[in-house]
């Protein structure tokens, strides 16, 4: 039977999705199935709390691929499914639906899901978060019609809808628990930026600020914050952070610890099956440290990896990562892993809106944030990726030509 | 609809109608167009939908931050170079040529 049996991916997102890609483009010649829950073929996550939310976008635009690609790839589609049991020794693995698949070889990209908020009142509360299309759609259309906003949490996500919250004129507020914004991925110089840049944007921004509970329900809402004040809103935002899915490979008792641990080969402890994307605690072969990340880079390289691990090929995951956000007109862009960091350099003047910060750490770069700066992003991926040294000192001098440097 | 014509870097050609307001890089993903990767989808931030302008009508200019991720292409950035993504659709159009590179990473 293990001669037939596919490989099967379990998650149809964006890291599922590139599994598949990599393996028949990799030679691999054998049946493949994907299983995914969401009612829809794989697609970008990231349009969901930037340009989809105005309406602009239709979500067909949003598929990763048409449907004839995974017709001409030839990939079993099992869509609107959930694998709810893996059983390694058998090597199989059952559906909701009481299918079972027999499998050589399996791929776990099940990435992440939100975490609710847990305030008094939440429950209860007409609170939207966005972390499938399903919840783009209803945020949507919430927001066509609100007029004031609440966010909570002022991370990536959370900032972008406000930016387009207010584009769209409505008013906003975003609750921020730490005392600053995106506090675990840039240093307290980018935070102030983009809180100057929401504040000139006319959002109210509560720093070190947390919920107290939340009171009403169907769009009439109060949000008690802890410095006292009662929040009147229509529609209440969350982003605080995600969970890995990781209970799935767990029961199948593999070693998960936040997330699904793999090696730097995208190998779970046991080496027949394999694991990419969000919901990976990884060896990263460039940070040279166990990691988890949330990133569309993330999910393509490592699933990558994994495709190749299952070919039997010998490619470890050590890409630079990136990740980028949009909030008005301001695009961020993040290369290497710049937290912690010992030294942080400006370059560029923050008042122009367009400047980057460089992390250095023991004298060595490990990252920079660039704000409408693409070309110093990119060369900073070069640098990074190739090892090539760059001081404090010349990354603070506008003298000095980095794309130059980058090119080696 | 307009048409836009995608040369692939293997040589072979395929035509397409693409939807006003559509960008090239969208309807070549789309379309199961080998050769755009398009990793950001469309967020001017990756470089990995970049494309040679070979024939058809003048384009807008590029914008400073499509030139700044040009500098960044895996094929060698030319004068014609352009990112598909940051290209919308309009019956003016009508009858584009591209060539796509040879690799995008
Ligand atoms: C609103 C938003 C904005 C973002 N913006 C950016 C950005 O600007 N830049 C960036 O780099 N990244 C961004 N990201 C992150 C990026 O989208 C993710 O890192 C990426 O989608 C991860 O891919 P993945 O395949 O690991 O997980 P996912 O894309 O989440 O796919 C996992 C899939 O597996 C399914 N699944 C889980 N368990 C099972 C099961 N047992 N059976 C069947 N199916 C299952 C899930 O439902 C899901 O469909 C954003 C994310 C969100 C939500
Ligand atoms: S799709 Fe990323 S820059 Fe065009």
């Amino acid at each position: 039977m293990s001669e037939s049996a596919p490989i099967v991916v379990v998650g149809a997102g964006q890291a599922g999705q590139q599994l598949c890609d990599s393996l028949r483009r990799g030679g691999y010649e054998g049946r493949l199935v994907l299983v995914g829950d969401e009612p829809v073929l794989p697609y970008q996550r990231p349009p969901l709390s930037k340009k989809f939310l105005t309406g602009a976008l239709e979500a067909e635009r949003l598929l990763l691929r048409p449907e004839s690609f995974y017709e001409k790839a030839n990939v079993e589609l099992r869509i609107a499914r959930r694998v709810t049991a893996i059983d390694r020794a058998a090597r199989t693995l059952t559906l909701n639906d009481g299918e079972v698949l027999a499998w050589s070889g399996l791929a776990l990209t099940t990435g992440t899901r939100i975490r609710p908020l847990s305030v008094p009142g939440a429950a209860e509360a007409d609170v939207h978060y966005v972390r499938s299309l399903a919840d783009g759609e209803a945020l949507k259309a919430r927001l066509a019609t609100a007029e004031r906003l609440a966010v909570i949490g002022g991370g990536f996500i959370g900032l972008e809808v406000a930016a387009i919250a207010r584009e769209l004129g409505k008013q906003v507020v975003v609750i921020e628990a730490a005392e600053r914004l995106m506090a675990r991925a840039v240093a307290p110089r980018v935070s102030a930026f983009y809180a100057e840049l929401h504040r000139a944007h006319g959002v109210e921004v509560l720093l070190g600020t947390g919920i107290e509970a939340i009171r009403g329900a169907d769009g009439r809402h109060v949000v008690l914050t802890t410095d006292g004040r009662e929040h009147a809103v229509d529609l209440i935002v969350a982003g605080i952070g995600v969970v890995p899915n990781s209970e799935l490979a767990e029961a199948a008792g593999l070693a998960c610890h936040n997330g699904i641990v793999v090696d730097v080969h995208a190998r779970t402890s046991d080496p027949a099956i394999v694991a990419a994307g969000d919901c990976t605690w990884h060896m990263n072969g460039f940070l040279e440290r166990d990691i988890r990340l949330e990133s569309v880079q993330n999910a393509v390289d490592q699933a990558k990896t994994a495709a190749a691990s299952l070919l039997g090929r010998d490619e470890p995951y050590r890409q630079v990562p990136w990740f980028w956000s949009d909030q008005y007109d301001v695009k961020l862009q993040i290369a290497g892993i710049g937290m912690p960091h010992d030294e942080a350099v400006l370059r560029g003047d923050p008042a122009s809106r367009q400047f980057s910060v460089y992390y250095f750490r023991a004298g060595a770069l490990v990252g920079v944030d660039s704000m409408n700066r693409p070309a110093e992003h990119m060369a900073a991926r070069k640098l990074l990726g190739q090892g090539i040294a760059l001081s404090p000192a010349q990354a603070a001098d506008p003298a000095v030509d980095l794309m130059q440097i980058a090119r080696g | 609809m307009p048409k836009v014509t995608y040369r692939l870097a293997d040589g072979s050609e395929k035509s397409i109608d693409v939807p006003v307001g559509w960008s090239l890089m969208e309807a070549a993903v789309q379309n199961n167009i080998d050769g755009i990767v398009a990793e950001c989808g469309g967020g001017c931030a990756c470089a990995t939908c970049h494309v040679y302008v070979v024939g058809g009508p003048e384009l807008a200019p590029i914008g400073s931050m499509e030139g700044d991720m040009l500098e960044c292409t895996a094929a060698e950035r030319q004068p014609n170079s352009r990112l598909s993504c940051q290209i919308k659709m309009s019956a003016e159009l009508d009858g584009l040529v591209v060539q796509i590179p040879d690799r995008q990473t």
